[in-house]
């Protein structure tokens, strides 16, 4: 083990040495804060939990890394399915924002606790909910905007709310600090979470936001925003790849360190009582970014969502006809 | 007690108010660490311009929701009190005005655009530092970063168009370009087209008050630059923070409707 960690070492960048928790001189702001001020990236190819393939394997090493990276890259090539399938697909590759590489830490999932790199087993009662979702989501696929993600409703996506996961495309975060805010702007919705640190009170509990309320403080020089009062769906969007469900319990930690130039750390503890058997953790890298946000307006133009709807209906219409037919 | 208060509040006044006889009355205005104006908190106007940026007296809405949604009557923001329209444009403002209660893309929950997002009925949050500028919007939560360097052209047309940033003195002056065309400027149906350009200047008029001001051009529109002017005030009260208004659910009825799977009866 120690001969595999020091082979290891020799061969990581400085990167990925801030990763590991050697922390450089932070820039800060006028006022002394660490300074998160920029445009930063957080996509990657890390998947949120641990293939089953890899058993209890929590590390790449470089080289493993190196064959994933590629094996993934080939794998979620949009292009190389379009006109296979006999479906017109959604977009072309271009338009994805995956990332080119994994975590710099060549961790297997984004999941850091529990140690297997799995989320956390629902509860009994979670677990029925989530049944009975899937159960309702194939009775009632389309039958109105509220049987559908709240991303294909352009209400909220991952990159909007706490925990910020990482989006297929659109990963991109503009951060301003104040004296009394963090703000991060994300490119995708253009969602902007606006975190006061100056201490104001919570909102009352009964007062609800997609995004939550999040509150932050400066722990040292890591960013702590604590978020609750988050509008529950029985689609959790965070996480949304799991299909998950959340309740009225769900509340976020989050945690940013400036860990090098060019890296902030951003780790989430989610907990969920209701939900899930334990709380999980996941850490995931920003990386700063050249260029500058676009607008992503999305319920503007969101023509999916009328194809979804109109051509549920046309289905039906067009099955009573052959029923009427039939008789 | 009432003698000791007054006396406080004096003493008080004296501190705080000696010290700054001396200097510029521009000294009232919080500054950044660089000296530049510091325009973060939120901000709201106090006009009735989204129902109509010209002058208009107070009207019926839609009969159904009573005095709800009646129009209250307000002056308008705009220098002479009237849009230079080319004709085809001023026929096609006819045309929003009669459909207004559907089209209007404020009842869609769509971005407002600029500058209508600034006198909307919702209040908006600037968040300025010494690196940057963002511009939060409540209605639909639209937003936009005023680029204060690498001032570049726009690379997509949009909503609320391309922001680049600039001061001259204490004014920050912000050069809006690359609309899609699509915005109404108010609910009573006036709009602009994709040429629009809009250069905006916002002023400090005291610690918690700035005066804004728009120069609209566009040559497929109107046959010459026209200005608005109004005030922004300060939202003081100490738990003034912008809420979430995600309206695309709302909206959701009005535009997809006609495409839902009803329970039969």
């Amino acid at each position: 083990m120690s001969k595999q960690t020091t082979i290891f070492a020799a061969a990581v960048p400085l990167a990925m040495l801030a990763a590991m928790g050697c922390e450089a001189q932070v820039a800060r702001t006028p006022w002394g804060d660490p300074d998160l001020q920029g445009l930063w990236s957080n996509a990657t190819l890390t998947p949120l939990q641990r293939p089953d393939s890899l058993g209890d394997k929590a590390f790449f090493t470089p080289e493993e890394a190196e064959a994933y990276v590629a094996e993934r890259i080939e794998a979620t090539n949009a292009d190389r399915t379009i006109g296979q399938t006999g479906s017109v697909g959604s977009y072309n590759d271009a338009w994805f924002d995956r990332g080119n590489s994994i975590v710099p830490t060549l961790r297997t999932s984004l999941v850091v606790d529990p140690a297997n790199g799995k989320v956390p087993p629902f509860t009994p009662e979670a677990q029925q909910q989530h049944e009975a979702n899937l159960v309702y989501s194939q009775e009632h696929p389309v039958d109105t905007p509220a049987d559908r993600f709240l991303t294909e409703r352009c209400i909220v996506f991952g990159g909007g709310a706490a925990p910020l996961f990482p989006e297929p495309y659109n990963n991109n975060y503009y951060i301003v600090q104040t004296p009394d805010y963090v703000t991060i702007m994300a490119e995708i919705n253009h969602e902007v979470r606006i975190i006061p640190i100056d201490g104001r009170p919570r909102f009352p509990e009964h007062v609800l936001q997609w995004v939550g309320d999040s509150r932050g403080y400066w722990d040292g020089d890591t960013l702590v925003v604590e978020t609750r009062n988050q509008r529950t769906n029985r689609f959790f969007y965070g996480v949304q790849m799991l299909n998950s469900v959340m309740s009225d319990e769900f509340s976020v930690v989050e945690r940013f360190t400036r860990t090098a130039p060019d890296q902030i750390r951003y780790e989430a503890t989610i907990e969920d009582p209701a939900v899930f058997t334990a709380p999980w953790s996941v850490e995931i890298f920003m990386h700063p970014q050249e260029g500058v946000l676009v607008e992503y307006a999305c319920h503007e133009g969101n023509y999916g969502l009328t194809g979804m709807l109109s051509a549920a209906r046309a289905e039906e219409r067009r099955a009573a006809e052959a029923e009427s037919a039939e008789q | 007690m009432r003698i000791r208060h007054s006396l406080s509040v004096l003493s008080a006044a004296l501190l705080l108010g000696l010290p700054a006889l001396g200097q510029d009355q521009e000294d009232d205005i919080p500054r950044l660490s660089d000296g530049t104006p510091n325009f973060s908190g939120v901000w709201q106007s106090l006009t009735t311009a989204n129902w109509d940026i010209l002058s208009h007296g107070a009207s019926a809405g839609p009969p159904e929701y009573g005095a709800l949604l009646s129009v209250p009557p307000g002056r308008g923001i705009v220098d002479g009190d009237e849009i230079p329209y080319l004709p085809e444009a001023l026929e096609q403002k006819q045309r929003n005005f009669e459909s207004r209660w559907t089209e209007d893309p404020e009842a869609k929950c769509f971005m407002p655009g600029t500058p209508r997002a600034n006198y909307m009925p919702y209040p908006f949050q600037i968040f300025h530092s010494e690196a940057g500028l963002l511009f939060a919007y409540q209605f639909a939560g639209a937003a936009r970063i005023i680029n204060l360097d690498n001032h570049q052209p726009s690379a997509i047309d949009s909503w609320m168009g391309w922001s680049n940033g600039s001061f001259e003195g204490d004014t920050l002056v912000v050069d809006v370009t690359g609309f899609n065309g699509l915005g109404w400027l108010d609910r009573a149906g006036n709009h602009a087209g994709y040429q629009l350009r809009v250069v905006e200047r916002y002023t400090f008029a005291g610690p918690d008050a700035i005066d804004y001001e728009a120069t609209l051009e566009d040559p497929d529109t109107f046959s010459r630059p026209w200005t608005m002017r109004f005030r922004l005030y300060r939202v003081a009260e100490p738990q003034a923070h912008l809420m979430e208004f995600k309206c695309v659910e709302f909206t959701e009825e009005l535009l997809y409707g006609e495409f839902y799977k009803r329970p039969e009866g």
